[in-house]
């Protein structure tokens, strides 16, 4: 799956320190709903899954459905204990997997 | 489009009528409206499907949640929304998840957030998608087990949902 993820974090961060991060990833979120020219049901495709992940602990998931819009946009936020990395991993109809791993800069 | 499955036991109107009156059906929760309905729905009620899902036998109770979210919304493919429980997300007392659930989509379910100590504040923003002007409902599941409930009404000029 050749999507491609942004993830916004503050570029600096002190441990303890609430943090937003925002994340878009590009995806139709075919509904299933929708038929096409002839009449057929175009069958669904959507981002079905979110996970982040810091140094291996669990931070947030989402489940998504075909009520969420395209480009899924999420917002979160994560306390952070200390140095680390963030592992955000987007999970398509199908099963196709897109990871991003991003290190934490934390100032100590 | 077509939507086949679409039959409330709440007319429609009642539910346009205002917020007041789906609060209402809320507070009493699903069984208690069931029964005023004349029979048996024809077919079941694909949101309150999606409600009794996530709700099991808990009774919601209103609470502290701060739900935003456009009064009217001219592109229903894409409508903003952002959710705050007041909750300390401390181990022991905590927001496990945040559910969100249209009431008059073809698909009702919008988005499922599963939220851990490490999440610092119980925040969720995201977009969803809303085929015409309807409530939108939003539980907070807590780490006590109880549900919070919030609710909002979106007006909707051009439908989403790609039909």
């Amino acid at each position: 799956m050749s999507l491609r993820p942004r993830i916004k974090l503050p570029e600096s961060v002190k441990p303890g320190e609430i943090i937003e991060i925002k994340t878009l990833i590009s995806h139709i979120m075919e509904t299933g709903q929708r038929r096409d020219k002839d009449g057929q049901p175009i069958p669904r495709k959507i981002i079905n899954a979110f996970r982040a992940t810091f140094d291996g602990q669990e931070v947030f998931s989402a489940t998504l459905y075909p009520g969420t819009s395209a480009n899924p946009y999420l917002v979160f936020n994560m306390k952070v204990p200390g140095p680390g990395e963030l592992e955000l991993t987007w999970v398509e109809d199908g099963g196709a997997v897109t990871t991003e791993r991003v290190k934490l800069n934390v100032a100590v | 489009m077509e939507r086949p499955h679409r039959v409330s036991v709440v007319g429609r109107r009642d539910v346009l009528a205002g917020g007041g009156a789906g609060l209402l059906m809320l507070a009493l929760g699903p069984g208690a409206f069931a029964q005023d309905a004349k029979g048996p729905p024809a077919n079941p009620n694909l949101y309150e499907q999606a409600l009794d899902k996530i709700l099991g036998d808990t009774k919601p109770l209103p609470g502290k949640i701060t739900f935003e979210v456009p009064e009217i919304a001219e592109n229903g493919n894409t409508v903003p929304y952002a959710i705050t429980v007041d909750s300390p997300m401390t181990p022991s007392d905590n927001v496990k998840a945040i559910h969100v659930l249209s009431m008059q989509n073809p698909l009702p379910h919008v988005a499922s957030f599963a939220l851990t100590p490490l999440s610092g504040r119980a925040y969720v923003s995201s977009r969803m998608r809303l085929a015409r002007t309807q409530d939108v409902v939003v539980l907070a599941e807590l780490s006590s087990g109880k549900f919070i409930i919030g609710q909002r009404t979106v007006k909707v000029t051009i439908g989403g949902c790609g039909g």
